[in-house]
């Protein structure tokens, strides 16, 4: 049953359906609540990882950068087990409630942050028919489902009774506004070229040309995107709301243990989301000239992702911090008026059908 | 409807535990959503009253209390004291123990402007940085270890010269180490003085014009980087900097971005001075021949010139072996005094840039 299920991320058989028909003598609502279930296994095992994977990368990438190892000890193999300890150490620690905190909201906003973060992944294609749900809106529902992140950080910044709390909540709350409409602008150009909101169309579109090569249009919106994503988690150079040489730790200032962790989990699942989104909607998704054949495509679609993290690591340990004003000028003077132009060339090209007859001329070379 | 959702300016304490603050300066910030309308720093959380116990202490006691004030910069805060104590009794100090002097006193600037500018990024967000001054900083500190035993507070300084002479590689050891400070000079251009966001967060904010720099008292780094061309050692040269070949840095509109430059073209400067200083470095004492009985009497200003400006020692002395009166001129106390008049109406951003700028030290502010 193992092998066959691992089957899955290397054959090309969709899963929904052979799940289906091994499973053909239950009834249908259940069915549907199985595959739910594996769905949601999947993804959450998924994510963990990555996100743990995802620390140790962090702290070995900032080492290297800055001339040391980075983390050595722990599993002894250049500290691979470090982000197990370090779990582990946020689970032991104490819980700190402040006294002047809103209590409720204080104590459901780092559940608000983090499901919103874990829903995002329905409709991600991590392989050939590795798709929770393909939605027919999937584009559109991934934007609106992490827009929401910004409730729970001004839940967050709200109620933990902290002035430099409520700062960073504001300014994280005008920074992912603002940095939302650029990123989704960019996002239409590419829909435009695709002409399906399907994530699963695009990684179809893309089966041999990646939209990002559509120079010089496509390329632009990659990058609008791929700016406007960092900003919208908050990763360096855009950490105004978690600045800590000015708010100290930002919203979540006043959190600790497993809350904590749950905001730090949650940052670091956008970081995958947005990583995710952009190889499929402008890198092809698991696709990688014909080579899904050989290669899983499961593992293509990592690879992808891996290497965007990468960078936005990267960008961390090398840039530093835009002040706020810098930060919207940048957004509503530069990356607005670009993403608009790219908007409108992206509809011309494809009013004279150039995106089709591209990807038919490659397709049938 | 107005009347509900007027806004209104509130108070923010920054420190004494900030991340910001270089260790317990205390800010009250008057804000006005994210700009800061006023900023009132409040100092004396380190205070030791090292001037009061010094006048507790016998003369060559005193040398180690001194490291402890400006703690990145000992070697510079050793040096007013024991010269002012020579000019005092009228001790000749050996060539030789000048030119040592002169080497470490440099070597220290260096090591502290290259640590400053380590802090300096992590303030505006960049945490790379600082790593890379604490390891240029390292090796310095390795130096200062082989010559004094300690990694910070040396107690290297003697009245009449120095503890101990230097070991014999250790002119083959700094010029390494000047090398590869110049050498890593371009990876700092590279990631904060070249950085487009570097430079748009650090140009035009801070600004302190010429007259007000002059009327606040400030030396050092934040003059220059105002543009007033005045350094003490050319000035009013002590240890004969007189014969040393090297330029004022300095800056144009008093800019934060400037006073940066200026900390920067002073490591240069200062790799130029070691690197004369090693050439006239010849055999001979290193100590002068001092009375055994310290007893120096009079009233004495000595002044020089540290990584952070203008540190004096006034010191009276009434002819027993401890001192009457003990004051110290500190440069980062005298700077921090204009903290208040440039952090206003600024971005709350900028005030970790003012205050990296401003470049203090908290055990010299309080003492």
């Amino acid at each position: 049953m193992l092998l066959k299920l691992i089957g899955y991320i290397y054959n090309q058989n969709t899963l929904w359906e052979d799940l289906g028909r091994i499973l053909h003598f239950l009834p249908g609502w259940l069915k549907v609540f199985l595959a739910g279930g594996f769905a949601i296994v999947f993804i959450a095992a998924f994510l963990v990882i990555m996100v743990m994977f995802q620390t140790w990368l962090e702290r070995k990438e900032a080492g290297h950068i800055q001339s040391r190892h980075g983390p050595m000890r722990v599993g002894l193999w250049h500290g691979w087990a470090q982000p197990i300890a370090d779990t582990i150490k946020l689970l032991l620690k104490e819980d700190i409630t402040p006294k002047a905190c809103d209590l409720w909201v204080f104590r459901l906003a780092p559940i608000v942050v983090f499901i919103p973060a874990f829903m995002a992944y329905v409709c991600v294609p991590f392989g050939n028919g590795l798709i929770a749900s393909d939605l027919n809106l999937g584009v559109i529902y991934i934007l609106a489902i992490t827009s929401l992140v910004v409730t729970a950080i001004i839940m967050a910044g709200w109620s933990s009774g902290n002035k430099f709390a409520v700062m960073s909540a504001f300014r994280s709350a005008a920074q992912i506004v603002s940095y939302e409409i650029p990123m989704i602008i960019a996002i239409l150009s590419a829909v435009l070229a695709v002409g399906s909101f399907k994530m699963g169309d695009f990684v179809a579109a893309q089966q041999n040309f990646w939209l990002i090569l559509f120079f010089p249009v496509q390329t632009i919106a990659f990058l609008i995107y791929f700016i406007s994503a960092v900003a919208e988690t908050n990763r360096a150079p855009f950490d105004l709301p978690e600045a800590e040489s000015e708010l100290v730790a930002g919203y979540f200032t006043e959190y600790s243990g497993m809350k904590f962790a749950l905001f730090f989990l949650a940052e670091y699942t956008n970081m995958v989301t947005v990583s995710a989104v952009a190889t499929t909607i402008f890198l092809g998704g698991w696709t990688l000239f014909g080579l899904e054949n050989i290669i899983p495509p499961f593992f293509i679609f990592l690879g992808k992702v891996l290497f965007l993290l990468f960078v936005i690591i990267w960008f961390r340990w090398t840039f530093p911090r835009l002040r706020i004003d810098q930060l919207m000028n940048f957004c509503w003077k530069v990356l607005l008026p670009l993403s608009l132009i790219i908007l409108v060339l992206s509809g011309l090209l494809a009013s004279v059908n150039v995106y089709d007859r591209v990807f038919d001329l490659i397709n049938n070379i | 409807m107005s009347e509900i959702l007027k806004t209104e300016e509130f108070l923010m304490n920054m420190g004494p535990q900030h991340p910001a603050t270089h260790g317990v300066l205390r800010l009250v910030l008057t804000m006005n959503g994210e700009v800061v309308v006023r900023a009132i720093p409040h100092v004396g959380y380190l205070h030791r009253s090292t001037e009061k116990i010094l006048e507790n202490r016998e003369y060559i006691q005193i040398i180690p209390y001194l490291d402890r004030m400006d703690y990145l910069a000992a070697m510079c805060n050793e040096l007013p004291y024991v010269l002012a104590i020579e000019k005092l009794m009228e001790i000749d100090v050996p060539e030789r123990a000048q030119t040592i002097r002169i080497i470490v006193f440099e070597l220290n600037r260096i090591v502290s402007h290259v640590m400053w500018w380590g802090n300096f990024g992590l303030e505006l967000g960049a945490f790379t940085p600082m790593l890379y001054g604490f390891r240029e900083r390292e090796e310095g500190l390795n130096l200062f270890e082989y010559i004094s035993g300690q990694r910070m507070t040396y107690n290297y300084m003697r009245i009449g010269g120095v503890a101990r002479d230097l070991p014999d590689d250790f002119s083959e050891r700094t010029k390494n180490y000047l090398k590869i400070i110049k050498e890593k000079l371009k990876d700092y251009d590279g990631l904060l003085t070249e950085n487009i966001i570097f430079q748009q967060r650090t140009k035009n904010i801070g600004i302190i014009p010429r007259e007000t720099a002059i009327n606040y008292a400030l030396s050092g780094p934040m003059l220059r980087g105002s543009g007033v061309k005045w350094d003490i050692r050319k000035g009013e040269p002590y240890c004969s900097y007189e014969n040393y070949d090297f330029e004022i840095p300095t800056g144009e509109t008093g800019d934060v971005f400037d006073r940066y430059m200026v900390r920067y073209n002073e490591i240069i400067q200062s790799t130029r001075i070691v690197e004369q200083a090693l050439e006239k470095l010849k055999p001979g004492e290193f100590q002068a021949k001092v009375p055994k009985k310290i007893t120096p009497k009079g009233e004495i200003y000595f002044r020089v010139e540290t990584p952070r400006g203008e540190m004096g020692i006034y010191l009276v002395s009434n002819g027993t072996s401890k001192p009457y009166r003990f004051k110290v001129r500190a440069a980062s106390f005298c700077n921090l005094s204009i903290a208040e008049e440039v952090m206003k109406e600024c971005y709350m951003a900028d005030l970790p840039a003012i205050i990296g700028s401003i470049d203090f030290i908290l055990g010299d502010v309080d003492r």
